[in-house]
């Protein structure tokens, strides 16, 4: 009878890197709300492409802000990921310089969007390109807002002095949220602003 | 790996996973016990994490809906079996036909599997708990109280009452102006929470919780069976909680969607309803099967014929399931070309089916089969799936799609599809695995009698309704005139449906007494091959004294089925103590690969749960402040959730390392 033999060399301990199940569950839910924004966009293109009026109603989008604000979006995801390199580094100073600049650049988003919201001559009840307009946008703007939520733990978390070189997880799983909302957003942006000029 | 330091904290990040033995009684095992032990009270129930504890409340609580579903079916029944009856007015049929498919679809059918799998998974990979133990908790708690919030307006009459398919327009506000139809809605959405992190945890579990030495191909049917509906879960749960949410917008913040008066499309629902609702048939029978290709071999005294083939298989059916959706809308007018293309695709998919069928088939014939109960309702379900499979090939071709839509033939198919391969392997699967849960056997001479009750009750039930179909009878309405012809044959069905409630009651009575007086089954009373019998029965709250080393499918019929040389060491294993620890494998091969930190108790995903099931609540009420305020306290429990832990090694220690690790 053939024993099978242990393999007895050190394993890291607890929530390791690439190997943890955070980050595992991070995949899982990245494809689970991927696929959210995939439904809302097969909604959008679906009612467009049976619409009888104009499309969009209002004329083409104006490109210039949003563009902008794109380009600040994914700046953002940038110094997050130069945040944690720093991190590993054990440059804890600049990390902390850079996420705080990443939620500058977060916040900046934000607020923008909210004064592109407001200069609409239609709001979500108007017409059928208001409700999926605000809708799918509504529903980016939420993931942006809870990114910011986690980008500012992890300042905090980074101040309190709770990570360092090997102990830095929760910063790898957060950033990689940011890098998705950033990444869903190069969708939206094209789905709603890009595509009614084809 | 870097060499580190002697008395750093760092020192606590790396170690040789301590092997040996821990036989119960041993300080070893005293100290497991102390570290995984749930506190009594109700403290203790509220807080732990224990997913053989989440597991038992799912099949509970999952079964008692299937109990409420049944009494509204046994009312609807009493209206049904004379014509002109006057029990039951429109709106209360309408009520109860609806709650009856919502409550079995989405609170019965999956909840139930998600029980068996969440108890059992840890138990068949050889590992101390599921991948995220709280998560597990937060999804039960959320299953919970979306279950309470689809049925707390039931009571004012006030119910869902637009079929469990809730089509628009008749769900919209124009035609539907109570908040019927919005607390399906938020409800629906709730619940696609708790079904989502569910999905997420098992998906997880499955490639990092495995015992070393158990790689893919090893791993049991069920495993792959809940594998693939949680897959199926994430991508499609998605489609409907987005449908159900655009329709509330459409309701009360006036979005035009659906709204056909204004550009919107009614036919979008039934898209984006469709497109998750054929995944999730399939959801709710793999695991189902999963249960039937694992426990009906133990009956057969011989491993599952076909493992491979039936494993992929599993995962084929739902590829395809992804593809037939269209399948529901044959009668909608769409594109000729496109129904062609869906109903070739839907009878594909008898072709995976086909194969578990003679899978199961094959093991019976060439295996020595032991007639008792569980191996009843196994052979029953093949049959009934069988059957079940042969009216849906029927109703895949258009032509005759046509004739048989929205009459009995329809609900006579989903019957047999969601009894036969859902409810039959489920009791099957208790009577199979209640030994394990509570260490007493159930009894055999009431089993039996379940079984033939329920499944004459059922052939009897259901069988007439195929007929009822195909003489025109129209499926949900609330009664029928005299001279239709479908007198007897109504009265046939009810008489079913009320014998198979008396099979159920049957089995609940012999679960009752079982429990109480049952034989005290061993670990391992079947004589079963996987490893969830190598425990002892009820398992302890660690699992596994020592993480096994498994060296095939049947860690323990090696000596008996001598198919290779290397064999399981069970005794002897990891034992991972420093705190509650599990080992971690890599996804394919199952090499160890991380010592895991487990959480501890928590009460977080009660809060978190109760918090999230009052923002629907608030919206319901469009108490807007309240919504916000809860929405608030959600985040907050969030927060002290993921607050980065010590004890799991996620932040770094404050004192002097040495502390830590001398009693670890």
């Amino acid at each position: 009878m053939a024993k099978l033999m242990p393999l007895l060399e050190p394993l890291p301990v607890g929530s390791y890197g690439k190997r943890s199940s955070g980050w595992w569950g991070l995949l899982a839910l990245i494809v689970t709300e991927g696929s959210l924004f995939g439904y809302l966009l097969f909604s959008y293109f679906y009612l467009a492409s049976q619409a009888l009026e104009h499309w969009p109603p209002d004329g083409l989008p104006k490109l210039a802000i949003p563009g902008i604000n794109t380009i600040i979006l994914l700046a953002s995801s940038g110094f997050i990921w130069a945040s944690e390199r720093c991190l590993k580094n054990k440059k804890m100073r600049s990390s902390i310089t850079l996420m705080a600049v990443a939620i500058i650049l977060g916040t900046c988003f934000v607020m923008i969007q909210l004064r592109e919201w407001s200069n609409k001559s239609y709001n979500m009840a108007t017409n059928l390109y208001g409700s999926l307009y605000f809708t799918i946008t509504g529903f980016h703007m939420a993931h942006v807002v809870v990114g910011v939520i986690i980008l500012s733990l992890l300042l905090l978390w980074m101040i309190l002095g709770y990570f360092d070189d090997k102990r830095y997880l929760p910063v790898t799983i957060g950033g990689f949220y940011w890098h998705f909302v950033d990444g869903v957003w190069l969708f939206v942006f094209t789905a709603l602003y890009l595509t009614p000029y084809l | 790996m870097n060499p580190i330091a002697k008395n750093s904290p760092d020192e606590l990040l790396i170690r040789v996973p301590e092997f040996g033995r821990a036989p119960l009684g041993s300080e070893a095992e005293k100290r497991l016990a102390s570290l995984w032990e749930t506190l009594p009270g109700w403290r203790g129930w509220l807080a732990t994490v224990d997913h053989k504890e989440i597991g038992l409340r799912y099949l509970v609580t999952a079964f008692i809906f299937l109990l409420m579903g049944g009494v509204e079916a046994l009312i609807m029944r009493v209206q049904l079996a004379r014509p002109d009856q006057a029990l039951l007015t429109p709106e209360q049929y309408n009520q109860l036909f609806t709650m009856h498919g919502v409550t079995m679809i989405f609170l019965y059918s999956l909840p139930i599997l998600s029980g068996f799998s969440n108890y059992l998974w840890p138990l068949l990979l050889g590992s101390r708990d599921m991948a995220f133990p709280r998560l597990n908790a937060l999804s039960y708690w959320l299953f919970l109280f979306a279950g309470i919030f689809l049925y707390v307006s039931f009571p004012l009459g006030q119910a869902p009452n637009a079929g469990w398919f809730n089509y628009v327009p008749f769900s919209s506000l124009e035609f539907n102006t109570g908040p019927n139809i919005d607390v399906y809605a938020l409800g629906m959405v709730l619940l696609g929470i708790s079904t989502t992190v569910g999905a997420i945890n098992f998906v997880v579990t499955l490639f990092r919780m495995r015992a070393p030495g158990m790689s893919i191909n090893r791993v049991p049917i069920l495993v792959w069976g809940t594998l693939t509906a949680s897959v199926g879960n994430l991508l499609a749960v998605p489609s409907v909680s987005l449908a159900f949410f655009l329709l509330w917008l459409d309701r009360q913040i006036g979005t035009h969607f659906f709204d056909a008066a204004n550009g919107g499309k009614p036919l979008l629902w039934q898209h984006l309803f469709w497109m998750f609702g054929h995944p999730w048939v399939y959801a709710i029978v793999l695991p189902a099967m999963g249960i039937v290709s694992d426990a009906l071999p133990t009956f057969c005294r011989r491993p599952l014929v076909g493992y491979a083939a039936v494993a992929l298989s599993t995962m084929a059916t739902m590829l395809l399931g992804f593809e037939v959706w269209i399948h529901h809308m044959f009668a909608t007018g769409l594109p000729t070309l496109a129904l062609s293309f869906f109903g070739a695709a839907s009878m594909v998919i008898s072709i995976p089916s086909a194969v578990a069928v003679f899978a199961w088939v094959a093991t019976i014939w060439l295996g020595r089969p032991v007639f008792n109960t569980p191996f009843l309702f196994f052979a029953g379900f093949v049959m009934l799936f069988v059957m079940g499979g042969v009216s849906g090939v029927m109703t895949a071709a258009v032509p005759l799609d046509f004739q048989l839509n929205d009459t009995y033939f329809i609900v006579a198919h989903l019957h047999y599809v969601l009894l036969g391969i859902n409810v039959f392997p489920v009791v099957g699967g208790i009577y199979y695995w209640f030994p394990k849960f509570f260490g007493r056997m159930m009894n055999e001479t009431l089993g039996k009698w379940s079984f033939w009750v329920m499944f004459i009750g059922f052939n009897i039930g259901f069988f007439p309704m195929h007929i009822a179909g195909l003489m025109g009878m129209p499926r949900r309405i609330y009664t029928y005139s005299g001279n239709m012809g479908w007198n007897t044959i109504n009265m046939v069905t009810s008489v079913g449906a009320f014998l198979f409630a008396a099979g159920i009651l049957i089995f609940m009575v012999n679960v009752l007494i079982s429990l109480k007086r049952g034989e005290l089954a061993g670990d391992n009373p079947w004589d079963a091959a996987t490893l969830e019998w190598s425990a002892p029965s009820p398992p302890k709250a660690y699992n596994f004294a020592v993480i096994p080393l498994i060296a095939s499918r049947h860690p323990l019929w090696e000596d008996r089925l001598n198919e290779g040389e290397a064999r399981s060491s069970l005794d002897e294993g990891y034992l991972l103590m420093q705190g509650r620890e599990t080992l971690a494998t890599t996804p394919l091969d199952a090499k160890p690969d991380l010592i895991l930190k487990m959480p501890e108790d928590s009460y977080a995903p009660f809060y978190l749960g109760l918090f999230s099931a009052l923002i629907f609540a608030g919206l319901l009420l469009h108490w807007w402040d309240f919504a916000g305020l809860m929405a608030i306290a959600a985040g907050i429990a969030l927060t002290a959730w993921m607050w980065p832990g010590r004890k799991l090694e996620q932040s770094v220690p404050a004192m002097q390392p040495a502390k830590e690790s001398e009693h670890g």
